[in-house]
This record gives structure tokens, C-alpha cells and sequence, in this order.
């Protein structure tokens, strides 16, 4: 037992290791943009030229850039607002609703994990137009509420499970209806996870590159300007300040997300832990990762 | 007598008709028309001859004969599964090691690992693939940074536009969708399994390969399935880093879409790319079958 516990000790040491050139492999690459944008060079190379914060004046007063950015801030607020309601609903009812069609929709909201965006951008592409109004804003939003529906779904469906199914039942059995249990007690217990969800479907549809190319009319997000600015090689010192600026903004975003969805599952977690091991909770699946 | 009555109907019988209806609205929207209805559009579209409207006109099956004959085709979608399945294979077998450090080894330092094992994937997909550009172009980051340290004289180009580095880059852009599974399949392996094991004499490699690993296997097979389907389909990566050696089935289906404007043509590539997806999953599903006896 105790020579057991020491070579885990040391594969723990080479793991180790291991586990930091990994991330250094995940953020080199990511970290290379912050870095160029501030060289006094055109091109993406060493030796580094000398600081500049030339490329981030660039920026200021661009109306193509500021009208994309514009159009990427709507777009996200109101996707994530639907995602987030979506998943809300579809995940409240898909533990609670004892229905076979809550339960088929809840898998059928996290289907778009398995279809590729290419797929997922042609379909909504043909029924945008079907539908009459074709590729713009809303199509745009569609798109992405399918997109960040997987993940608003499983961040719900955790934080619903999470809360000890004792408070519900004390909140129906008290006279309360499903309305008011749901808005005064089920709403309220897991407004963190809410707020995560919702900022995580912002940074998804903020981001979001593959559909958006699709759906979008004349108004492009601001990943497809930086896609239409790629072409220009004289534009790229721009578009690595622009990427740096928007980097930084999805790293505090996401940060906040998962400080704010740890903050709610402990909250439940302390008066409950033992029903939290069972592996009905931890059904192992493509986006159980939000289950930390 | 009454006690008994409130108790059989709690608590899901009291429900209302109307409460169902409106919690059930938003989902049933989104997951039957924008997606099983528009994925029905695509599956209808592919059965249809283009003639320019948006819903083509007649029944045919030209486009997926089509499909089934042209090498063409087949090269690009022999390509795309190549490709999607070394990333996979790339993504798992390096995720590994990690997902295995968070689950046994992590301890206190897990909460922030895990953070920072996810943060990237909230960031831009562009961004991710645009920094590989700049790493791997002519007059690029990895060109410049070998020149500079002495190790080649002349810049190569042997780097960009190589269906290798669009592996690299797709793997790097999907790394943290294989942790996440593999980790939590690990992190409910049962402690009391690896005590047993020890305390039964079982050397730490025989314990890993006789209990972790295929405890392990369902993770694994759902983080190379998540990883697979969004690569196969990929069409951003090849067109930044690529080059015309490394066309992927996703480039043909938004060219469709596009230039070619052949929607029906393009949405019966979609249906062959939904198939093949299909047939992992089936393979997947029955590989999991197979691990399924999980305690």
C-alpha cells in the first residue's frame, strides 16, 4: 500500500510535468497574438521589432469594425437570452416534467453536439429562406441558439439536479403551484447557474464563426469582418489587436462564468453531498464537463 | 384517508395543463422546427433536381449517385475522415495523461487545472486557428524563431498548407473537448476498485490496464466522438492553414452553398457527412456496449 502510494507519487511528478508542457501547448499559439500586436512590425516574426501601440490605434474610429462589433453585442445578448430560456425550460421539464416529449426534447437539444456547423449553418440556411426573411440578424440568432443550446442545457440540467429535490417538494406539498415553485423557489436557487449559463452563451455566440458565415446578410459579426480582413495581409498587425481585445474580453467573461457556477453548486452542495456521488447525476455523456 | 390522497398526488400529477404547455413551448420550438424540421429540409433537399428555386424541382436521386461515383468525392471524403481521425486519435491520446493527472494526482490544484484546461475553448475558434496562420506561415512565428536560433538558414514552406497542419491545428482547437469526458469517466472510477486492486498485489501498471482503462473506455469513446464530429465537417481550418492538398468534405458542402450554388447537390454531401457520423456513433455505441458493465 505505502510503495503503491509512492510510485503514484512519482508518475504524479512525470504527470506533472506533462500537464504544464501541455498548457503551454494550449496558450503558446493563443498567447503569440497579444505578443505581435504590440511589435512595430507588419509581419508575425522574430526577432520582435520594438513596442508599439500603433496596430490598437487602428482600431479607433473604424466604422466597418464598430458596426460589426455593434452587430456581434445584439446578436449575442438576444441568442444567449434564448438559449438561456431554452435551456432553462427544457431542462426544469426534462427532470421534472415525467413526460416521454420533455425528455425527447431535452435529447434533442443537445443534439447539435454531434452535427458539424457546416450542417447546422446549411439547414437553418434553407429554412431562413423558406421561411421568407433569409440570411440576417435573425437568421443569425437562430443559428446560435442552437449552437449554445447543448451547453445552456447541461449547465441547467447540473444546477437543477444539484438542488436537493426536497425543496420542491416541501414548496408543492405546502400548496405552492407549479408556476409559483418554479418562479419563487426553482428560479431563484439557481439564478448563479443562470447568469452562467447566459454569459457562456454570449462568449459561444460572440465567437461563433462557422454558422454565422451561413446566415449572415449584409451586416457581418465581427468574426466574419476579422474573416473578410484575414485576405489582407497589411491588415493583420490590425486584426491582432482586435484579437488580443476580444480575447481578453472572452477570458474575464468565462471567468466569471465559472467562478459564478462553482459559487452556486457549492452553495446547494454543502447541506447535500452524498446525493451528489450517485451516477445518475454524473451520467457520463459529450458535455458532462460542466459537471465539476 | 386524506393524507393518503395528497401523498399519491404529489408531486407531478398536480401540474397544470398550462404551466406544461408554456415550459415546454421554447424547447419544442427550437429542437423540432430549427432542428429536426431544417434538418428534414436538408434530407428533402438532397432528393431534389437544381433548378435554381430554393426547393429544386422534381425527385432524383442524380445527386447522391453522383456522390457515390465521382472520385472526387470520394478522395475528399476519404480525406476528411483521414484527418478527423488523426486529430481524434491526437486529441485523445494527449488528453489522456491530463484528464488522468486531474482525476488522481490533481488534488487541490484540480478546480483551477480544470479552468484553465477550458478557458481556451471559450474563446474565438478564428482566433485559435488565425494564431496557428502566424505560427506556421512563410514569413511566420516558427520560420523566424528557427532562423533566428540557428537551426535553418532559409525559411521553408514546408509548414503552411500541408494537410498536417491542419491536424496540429485542429487538434489544438479541440484538445479541450477530449479532457473533459476522459476526466470525469476517470473521476468516477471508484476509489475502493484501485484499493482492492493494490492491496491484491497488482503492480500500478497492471491496476492502470485492468481496471482504470477500461473503466475509463466511455470516456474516451465520447470525447473521440465529440471531437470527431466537429472536425470532419470542418471547413474554417482548411481554408486558413490548409491549402488545396487538405480540401475537406466541408469545404465542398459551403462551396455548394455558395459558388457553385448547387444547393441540392451541397445538401446531399450533407446528408452523406450526417450518414457517415451515423456509422461512428453506431461503432461507438457498440464499442461502449461492449465497456458497458460499468460498477
Amino acid at each position: 500500500m505505502n510503495t503503491a502510494r509512492l510510485d503514484a507519487k512519482q508518475g504524479g511528478g512525470w504527470l506533472g510535468a506533462y500537464v504544464l508542457a501541455y498548457l503551454v501547448f494550449l496558450y503558446l499559439p493563443i498567447l503569440l497574438i497579444p505578443l505581435f500586436s504590440f511589435n512595430n512590425s507588419i509581419q508575425a516574426a522574430f526577432p520582435l521589432q520594438g513596442f508599439t501601440l500603433e496596430w490598437y490605434g487602428t482600431l479607433v474610429g473604424n466604422s466597418a469594425l464598430s458596426g460589426a462589433l455593434a452587430t456581434s453585442l445584439v446578436i449575442g445578448a438576444i441568442a444567449a437570452t434564448g438559449a438561456t430560456l431554452c435551456g432553462i425550460t427544457v431542462s426544469y421539464m426534462d427532470l421534472y416534467g415525467r413526460s416521454p416529449l420533455a425528455a425527447t426534447i431535452s435529447a434533442i437539444a443537445r443534439l447539435p453536439i454531434l452535427i458539424p456547423g457546416v450542417i447546422v449553418g446549411i439547414s437553418l440556411l434553407i429554412l431562413v429562406n423558406l421561411a421568407g426573411f433569409g440570411p440576417s440578424r435573425i437568421a443569425i440568432v437562430l443559428g446560435h441558439v442552437l449552437v449554445a443550446l447543448p451547453t445552456t442545457v447541461v449547465v441547467m440540467r447540473s444546477r437543477f439536479a444539484a438542488i436537493p429535490k426536497t425543496i420542491r417538494e416541501a414548496a408543492l406539498d405546502l400548496g405552492a403551484s407549479d408556476w409559483t415553485t418554479f418562479r419563487r423557489v426553482m428560479l431563484p436557487l439557481s439564478l448563479p447557474a443562470i447568469i452562467s449559463a447566459f454569459m457562456l452563451a454570449f462568449l459561444t455566440s460572440f465567437d461563433e464563426f462557422i454558422v454565422a458565415f451561413f446566415l449572415a446578410g449584409t451586416e457581418p459579426t465581427l468574426p466574419l469582418y476579422i474573416w473578410s480582413q484575414l485576405r489582407f495581409p497589411k491588415s493583420l498587425p490590425t486584426v491582432m489587436a482586435l484579437g488580443t481585445a476580444i480575447l481578453a474580453v472572452s477570458f474575464v467573461i468565462a471567468a466569471l462564468a465559472e467562478i459564478l457556477r462553482h459559487r452556486g453548486l457549492a452553495a446547494t452542495r454543502r447541506p447535500a453531498p452524498a446525493s451528489l456521488s450517485k451516477p445518475e447525476e454524473t451520467e457520463r455523456g459529450e458535455l458532462q464537463w460542466h459537471s465539476t | 384517508m386524506s393524507t393518503i390522497v395528497v401523498t399519491q398526488s404529489l408531486p407531478e400529477t398536480r401540474s397544470s395543463p398550462a404551466f406544461r404547455f408554456a415550459m415546454l413551448l421554447p424547447g419544442g420550438l427550437v429542437t423540432f422546427l430549427l432542428i429536426l424540421f431544417a434538418l428534414g429540409l436538408v434530407f428533402f433537399l438532397a432528393f431534389r433536381g437544381n433548378d435554381g428555386s430554393l426547393l429544386g424541382a422534381g425527385f432524383t436521386l442524380a445527386n447522391f449517385v453522383t456522390v457515390a461515383t465521382d472520385p472526387l468525392y470520394w478522395t475528399v471524403t476519404l480525406r476528411s475522415l483521414g484527418i478527423a481521425g488523426l486529430v481524434t486519435l491526437a486529441t485523445v491520446v494527449t488528453a489522456y495523461p491530463v484528464a488522468y493527472y486531474l482525476a488522481f494526482h490533481a488534488g487541490r490544484r484540480r478546480g483551477l487545472l480544470l479552468f484553465l484546461l477550458t478557458l481556451p475553448f471559450w474563446t474565438s475558434y478564428l482566433l485559435r486557428v488565425f494564431a496557428w496562420k502566424i505560427v506556421l506561415a512563410y514569413n511566420g512565428v516558427l520560420n523566424s524563431a528557427l532562423i533566428e536560433s540557428g537551426i535553418w538558414s532559409e525559411p521553408t514552406l514546408a509548414f503552411l498548407n500541408t494537410p498536417a497542419a491542419v491536424v496540429v491545428t485542429l487538434a489544438h482547437a479541440y484538445s479541450p473537448f477530449a479532457i473533459l469526458p476522459i476526466y470525469v469517466a476517470l473521476d468516477t472510477i471508484p476509489k475502493s476498485l484501485l484499493e482492492a486492486a493494490s492491496d491484491l498485489g497488482a503492480k500500478p501498471f497492471t491496476s492502470f490496464r485492468r481496471i482504470v482503462l477500461p473503466n475509463s473506455m466511455p470516456g474516451v469513446l465520447a470525447a473521440a466522438l465529440v471531437v470527431f464530429v466537429p472536425t470532419v465537417g470542418d471547413y474554417v481550418t482548411p481554408a486558413l492553414v490548409g491549402g488545396p492538398a487538405s480540401t475537406m468534405i466541408g469545404t465542398l458542402i459551403q462551396a455548394e452553398f455558395g459558388k457553385a450554388n448547387d444547393w441540392p447537390f451541397g445538401a446531399a454531401l450533407a446528408v452523406a457527412v450526417m450518414l457517415v457520423i451515423l456509422a461512428v456513433v453506431l461503432v461507438v455505441r457498440f464499442a461502449d456496449r461492449r465497456y458497458g458493465s460499468r460498477t
